[in-house]
């Protein structure tokens, strides 16, 4: 067993898991390639969604795919951190937003 | 960022034995990764052969006003190697009487040869149908003395292809030096000025995208709808068709990737993109790139790794087109380059 849970170089053995699965395997992959093909979004568009869930995800093997993908299709350094403040916000609204839930118990306990 | 060659500041890679050596050392060696001819030998692609001569590439010196950080030609102020008037007058010799539909002036910066303007003069006479010049825009700003390029590009109907990294400042600057940027967007603005890049106009203006680090470029349309907009939104500058070109393992681009750690995982990315329908247009089939000393190559890679075409015709002295027609390309790992996604050549994507 390795001695760390993450090798860089495992993104490159992705495509194995259909060795064990194969149909299962072949569907996801095909799906993924699907959603990522130029339709209502740009593939540009896509990739950059992309980048931002893979922060929320917090998935370092995604990380360094789109990060190397939206360099590839041309997007800015802004535009990258841009988009990680746009998970970001959703990540920490989503922890405020359940503050209401928090008041209202607050409210109805001790109001 | 780089302000002196590879050549000036005596470093191993600028011998291009060394590249060789490098290009089939470590992961090919060792098995790791396949090598360019075992790759191309499983598609039965091995050897690759010259086809009829389309596009003759002459490269009319190394001498250029920038030091961009991943030239593969090692080129800037201080590389000396410029074509001289007599290996013009055999070059014309051949234009004159080619095949070829294309003529492609490179360097460098071409327009820093003594006789580059006389040489266009006399190559615009032979009635070549695509006569291309690679300029890199900031030429055209660097000195008074070049600030009418432009009308002599169009007085001669030259196509002009320039490289343009990135429709913002900070990504140009930071391949190809502080102040490029602005100074292309002037450039560019007077070539719009007179006609070049304008829809429908005979005056042709493409650009050449190469990526700005150890990633492969995205696909062409895309990344042209992209340009095309951005520099059309911020500067009103208009341009016919981008090429999309992958930076390939030799030179200064390989002393980066080496220096940055990524060559192993540049020559993954090659070999995981290849594809053997590029194999099939790759541009050494169709392109021979004259050195400024005269000497024939497969490509202009081939011609800065020191590699001369296999073929009793090395030498625009003894040049022979139908000689050369069907020759076997000389070829390593670093045509993998060519051969990734959608294929790269001079011209763009290949497949």
């Amino acid at each position: 067993m390795q001695k760390t849970y993450y090798d860089p170089a495992d993104l490159r053995k992705f495509g194995k898991i259909t060795e064990w699965s194969e149909e299962l395997g072949n569907k996801f992959f095909e799906y993924y390639g699907k959603v990522f093909e130029e339709g209502a979004l740009t593939a540009r568009e896509k990739s950059l969604i992309a980048l931002a869930v893979a922060h929320t995800e917090q998935c370092p093997y995604c990380i360094d795919a789109y990060t190397k993908d939206t360099l590839q299709r041309g997007v800015t350094k802004d535009e990258m951190m841009e988009a990680i403040h746009v998970g970001a916000a959703i990540k920490s609204g989503a922890t405020l937003v359940h503050g209401v839930q928090m008041m209202n118990k607050v409210n109805k306990l001790d109001g | 960022m780089a302000t002196k060659s590879l050549q000036k500041r005596n470093s191993d890679l600028a011998n291009s034995n060394k590249q060789l050596e490098l290009l089939s050392n470590g992961i090919f060696r060792n098995g790791e990764l396949p090598t360019f001819k075992d790759k191309i030998s499983e598609t039965n692609q091995f050897p690759l052969k010259a086809k009829k001569l389309e596009i003759l590439q002459i490269n009319v010196g190394y001498m250029c006003n920038q030091v961009c950080e991943h030239c593969h030609v090692d080129a800037g102020p201080d590389r000396k190697e410029i074509m001289t008037r007599d290996t013009m007058r055999q070059c014309l010799d051949i234009i004159k009487n080619t095949g070829a539909h294309t003529l492609d002036l490179t360097g460098g910066a071409p327009e820093m040869n003594p006789d580059f303007r006389w040489f266009v003069e006399e190559a615009a006479k032979a009635g070549i149908k695509d006569f291309i010049v690679r300029s890199n825009l900031t030429i055209i700003r660097a000195n008074k003395k070049y600030y009418d390029l432009p009308e002599f590009f169009k007085k001669h109907n030259v196509h002009v292809v320039s490289s343009m990294p990135h429709w913002t400042r900070g990504k140009t600057d930071k391949q190809r030096g502080n102040g490029v940027f602005d100074k292309s967007i002037k450039a560019l603005q007077e070539l719009n000025a007179i006609g070049y890049g304008m829809p429908g106009s005979g005056l042709r203006l493409d650009l050449v995208y190469n990526p700005s680090g150890a990633f492969l470029p995205g696909d062409q349309m895309a990344m042209e709808k992209d340009f095309k907009k951005g520099l059309m939104d911020d500067f009103g500058i208009q341009f016919h068709n981008l090429f999309a070109i992958t930076n390939l393992p030799i030179a200064r681009f390989l002393d980066y990737l080496i220096a940055s750690e990524n060559y192993d995982d540049y020559m993954y990315a090659l070999v995981e993109a290849y594809n053997p329908t590029a194999v099939k247009n790759v541009m050494c089939t169709n392109t021979l790139s004259i050195s400024w000393d005269g000497y024939l190559f497969d490509c202009d890679f081939n011609q800065m790794l020191g590699l001369p075409v296999n073929s009793k015709s090395k030498h625009v002295s003894e040049y022979n087109e139908s000689l050369l027609e069907g020759r076997n390309i000389i070829i390593s790992q670093h045509c993998y380059g060519c051969t990734a996604g959608a294929g790269s050549s001079c011209q763009g994507v290949v497949a």
